[in-house]
């Protein structure tokens, strides 16, 4: 039981740095493509949404074994 | 005091047995009360039919405040078309909305044929705005962060999909679509898993990640208020009310957000289903 929760928490931990990592890379590559091309931002900004959209998906499928992991009984 | 924090005291001190953390996710769970609660509380009828509980709960009645709102704003607006096409006033203000959702939304992802699925996206976007904004104000509850509701929503998405791709395929062309062409036979069993899961993930994703959305901002915006009791300090009112307040504001964008990404995939969803082709 003990050890659960202790797998959620590191669980959690891990999927967040993933998560974290990917929408920062994101957002750096959107900006970078939005400076360059300025006149180019409103489809980037709306790809950009998708993307982060998706990836945080993954990291709710994540999250989600956490949760069920700490509620275990 | 506030009334919120001798809320949060009061039902602290009934929990402290259990850590004192039971009361955040009271306030998010369903319920078959109304929490008012320095005035008390509104306790909602319980029957079964069939023994199926089909009781009256907290969430059931925010969803139906939320339908009203929907029903009384939305259909003047559609109403006041029909004195003149001029828009003032509430329809101005709702007219931008709309647009914005049909001409940057749906109309570039669905492309040909959106006209079709406007009406259930448009319906789709209000309803999980107005519930999101309702869900912030003080003594209600939000009806995006039940589970239940986010699954449902996310189930008329996979209808709507599966209903848009087979009309326009017909109901072999569309499966038959689903597999990229010039695929490798012995891929084949493989790939036909992976699409077939691949249908059910998508609708699967939006319903989690609307409800873990309002779930996550309202857990957040309680444990700040949480840690004045933890911490047992007038000292840390100021930096956790601060932050609440921060995490309130955030609350209101990602409310906007959460509903843009909905219709957003959603739209996209129905896109990819209605043309196979690219």
């Amino acid at each position: 039981m003990d050890l659960a929760w202790l797998g959620a928490g590191i669980g959690a931990a891990i999927s967040v740095i993933g998560a974290g990592l990917g929408i920062g890379k994101l957002a750096a590559s959107a900006l970078e493509a939005m400076g360059r091309q300025p006149e180019a931002a409103g489809p980037i900004r709306t790809a950009m949404i998708i993307a982060a959209a998706l990836i945080e998906g993954i990291a709710f499928f994540a999250l989600v074994i956490c949760i069920l992991l700490a509620v275990k009984t | 005091m506030s009334a919120d924090t001798l809320i949060v005291k009061d039902t602290l001190a009934q929990h402290s047995g259990s850590g004192g953390s039971d009361w955040i996710l009271h306030h998010i769970m369903d319920g078959d009360y109304l929490d008012f609660e320095p005035l008390g509380k509104v306790y909602l009828p319980h029957f079964e039919i069939f023994g199926l509980d089909l009781s009256i709960t907290k969430h059931v009645v925010f969803l139906w405040v939320v339908a009203l709102v929907l029903i009384v704003i939305l259909s003047s607006v559609a109403k006041s078309y029909r004195k003149s096409l001029i828009p003032k006033g509430l329809t101005n203000f709702l007219e931008i909305i709309i647009v914005f959702v049909k001409d940057e939304i749906v109309k570039p992802s669905i492309g040909n044929g959106y006209e079709k699925f406007l009406p259930y996206l448009l319906t789709v976007f209000f309803f999980v705005l107005f519930s999101n904004f309702i869900g912030l104000v003080p003594f209600t509850a939000t009806v995006t962060s039940n589970i239940a509701v986010t699954a449902t929503l996310a189930g008329f998405t996979f209808f709507a999909t599966q209903i848009g791709g087979i009309i326009n395929h017909g109901f072999f062309g569309y499966f038959k679509g689903l597999i990229p062409s010039g695929m490798p036979i012995p891929l084949l069993p493989l790939i036909i898993v992976v699409e077939i899961l691949g249908l059910f993930t998508k609708p699967f994703a939006l319903c989690i990640r609307l409800f873990a959305n309002m779930t996550a901002g309202h857990v957040v915006i309680l444990s700040l208020i949480g840690l004045i009791f933890i911490m047992k300090s007038i000292y840390v009112v100021p930096v956790s009310v601060g932050f609440a307040l921060f995490i309130y504001l955030l609350e209101i964008l990602v409310s906007v957000i959460q509903a843009y990404i909905f219709t957003m995939l959603s739209s996209l969803f129905i896109g990819m289903a209605v043309h196979q082709e690219h």
